[in-house]
């Protein structure tokens, strides 16, 4: 039932036919029927050699061109799809649940609990993101799992800053000192009261951040710290290809492409549902 | 103009307090909101604090229910029951909260959470408090809104706070205080956010309610027209300390302190038309450095040396007042509001 009063009055549903939210929204619908599905949309399979086709230009028949393997680049960008969509969720979703809670419970305690996690959030807002993450990875060794912890460790800290802010702006309201004098439990005021009115910019941050996630994962990639080849992924599609970028410029152009335009899906949608939900005044 | 005042060994204190202090800490000075405070409740009475902003008598509200042991210091104590609430854990707290001591708030805009039906929040006490099976609370939940005067409440159960007004909002927040049948009703200026129509409306309700359930009130207030239609007993608060209680009309007509004096004297209707309304000179004192003598001495024009020394006691019987030079017979000229 929280959410009907999520959604935004009927009038201002307008901003869903903007042209950028509805060209974001299909980007969006193309990429998630792409990863799910890459067997109906891939002409070939993405890691079958063939030494009779390498390093061809684009043709009809390979539309994105081949790699030095004989590969096909554009069944390679397609299967990368569901890694790279994969990302953009698993990355920031314990993120998010972490960050969300850990933000809400001090939000609404404070005190010592508050003083701590200030400090916490300092120490690991002075480091450039991908600095730390880089390094987390390297502690932990290179792959896609803990590249995902990685990313988790320090992500949550940007949630949990946004969660504990609009907790205490929402404390200022006299429903969260009413549901204490009906004597319910702080649980309860938290996570049913607070949270819920609390919640519509950590969404709209977790929009960005899933095209953020998309940039940072293929940059993992592309440094061999987060999908390892062979596997498809478009970090790793441009490092594979950029030993021949003078000679076969399909093999990084092509993934490069994807990157752009799947985070500009998912910035155009969160700017739309920025819009939606943007207090009406 | 005022309900029969009741005695008050007539009916026994359901409340007392005694010596109830609060303090925040704000950047490393201690500030004193609320200075041993001691008043009682009797069992259906209604009580007024009245007091200008920031003298104390909202800290003084939330004191006595725990909502300010977490952001400050409390001391004294809070007598409910036999049982101190100031040193009562947090888990025994929540059982009188919201089942004998219900409290309002004085914005209904923002005391009502905007995501959920209102029939919803009304049930989320009656399951916190009652052993109503769900019918039952819907049945319930009907009958308190049908009591706090909201037409059609079957069908209102399902509606979202942002669909009523600021009148209707302050009943249904009545309604849900009221879901249990608290013995005490705390209500921080509760008709301060409405307009002067609905006021009355509301007060009524509240002094209603109160004398059908036998619930008794403490009405905070900085309105002392409001205090004087609906209180039995006032307790004029100045900062952070109780300077004047008594009933209603011993105080409103026989006011002993300088500083309610003064109150009664800028009310428009209590000076004859056309000539100049009094208003107290200064500024209340910062709360942060408060004189070491009298909270008022510094604006009072009939302040005594002892004054500046010494904070003087509340003393007296029933009608009770903290002043070194009360005021005369012969200054009474200043009657009733």
């Amino acid at each position: 039932m929280m959410f009907k009063k999520l959604m935004p009055h009927s009038s201002q549903l307008f901003v869903l036919l903007r042209p950028g939210f509805l060209v974001g929204l299909a980007i969006l619908v193309g990429s998630l029927a792409l990863a799910l599905f890459p067997t109906i949309f891939a002409p070939f399979e993405p890691n079958v050699f063939n030494y009779s086709a390498l390093k061809q230009p684009p043709s009809m028949e390979h539309w994105f061109g081949t790699d030095n393997l004989g590969r096909d680049t554009f069944s390679r960008v397609i299967w990368a799809y569901s890694v790279n969509m994969q990302m953009a969720f698993v990355a920031t979703i314990f993120a998010l649940v972490i960050g969300v809670t850990v933000g809400a419970l001090v939000g609404y305690y404070g005190g010592i609990a508050d003083a701590i996690f200030g400090r916490c959030v300092d120490a690991i807002i002075t480091f450039p993101f991908l600095v730390l993450v880089i390094a987390v990875v390297s502690v932990l060794g290179p792959g896609l799992t803990n590249m995902y912890i990685a990313i988790t460790l320090v992500g949550w800290v940007y949630y949990a800053r946004l969660m504990r802010a609009e907790i205490m702006g929402q404390m200022a309201n006299d429903y969260a000192a009413a549901g204490k004098v009906m004597g319910y439990s702080d649980r309860r005021i938290i996570f049913r009261h607070l949270l819920p009115n609390a919640i519509t910019p950590v969404i709209v941050y977790w929009m960005t951040d899933m095209a953020l996630a998309i940039l940072l994962g293929s940059s993992l990639g592309y440094l061999g710290l987060g999908a390892q080849p062979p596997q498809a992924e478009w970090g790793v599609l441009i490092a594979e290809g950029r030993n021949f970028i003078t000679t076969a410029w399909w093999l990084s152009l092509m993934p490069g492409i994807a990157i752009v335009l799947t985070g500009l899906g998912f910035s155009l949608v969160g700017d739309g549902i920025a819009d939606l939900m943007r207090p009406r005044g | 103009m005022i309900k029969n005042a009741k005695e008050a060994d007539t009916y026994p204190n359901i409340l007392e307090v005694k010596q109830l202090s609060t303090s925040f800490l704000v950047g490393g000075n201690q500030l004193k909101a609320v200075d041993e405070v001691s008043f009682e409740v009797a069992e259906g009475e209604v009580l007024g604090i009245v007091g200008e902003s920031g003298s104390g008598k909202s800290i003084t509200l939330r004191s006595i229910i725990g909502l300010s042991r977490r952001y400050g210091e409390v001391s004294g104590e809070v007598n409910w029951h036999g049982k101190n609430l100031v040193t009562m854990p947090e888990r025994d707290l929540r059982k009188i909260r919201g089942k004998d001591i219900a409290m309002i708030f004085q914005e209904p805009m923002s005391s009502l959470n905007p995501l959920l039906t209102v029939g919803l929040q009304i049930r989320e006490n009656l399951v916190e408090h009652t052993n109503l099976d769900k019918s039952g609370r819907k049945n319930r939940a009907i009958e308190l809104l049908e009591m706090v005067g909201i037409p059609d409440a079957a069908n209102r159960l399902s509606d979202y706070p942002h669909q009523f007004s600021g009148g209707m909002r302050q009943r249904v927040m009545i309604a849900i205080a009221l879901a249990s049948n608290p013995k005490l009703l705390l209500a921080d200026e509760p008709t301060t956010a409405l307009d002067v129509t609905i006021q009355k409306q509301i007060l009524k309700l509240i002094l209603d309610l109160s004398k059908d359930l036998g619930m008794a009130v403490i009405l905070v207030t900085h309105d002392l027209g409001v205090a004087a239609q609906t209180c039995d007993r006032l307790a004029v608060m100045y900062g952070g300390k109780l300077v004047e209680t008594g009933a209603t009309r011993d105080v409103l007509r026989d006011p002993q302190h300088r500083y309610t004096m003064g109150l009664l004297k800028s009310v428009p209707e209590n000076i004859a038309p056309r000539t100049q309304l009094y208003s107290l000179p200064g500024t209340p004192p910062s709360l942060l450095n408060l004189p070491k003598g009298c909270a008022f001495a510094p604006r009072c024009a009939h302040r005594v040396a002892s004054c500046a020394d010494a904070k003087p006691p509340l003393v007296g019987a029933t009608h009770q007042v903290a002043c070194f030079n009360p005021v005369d017979d012969d200054q009474k000229s200043m009657g009733a509001a």
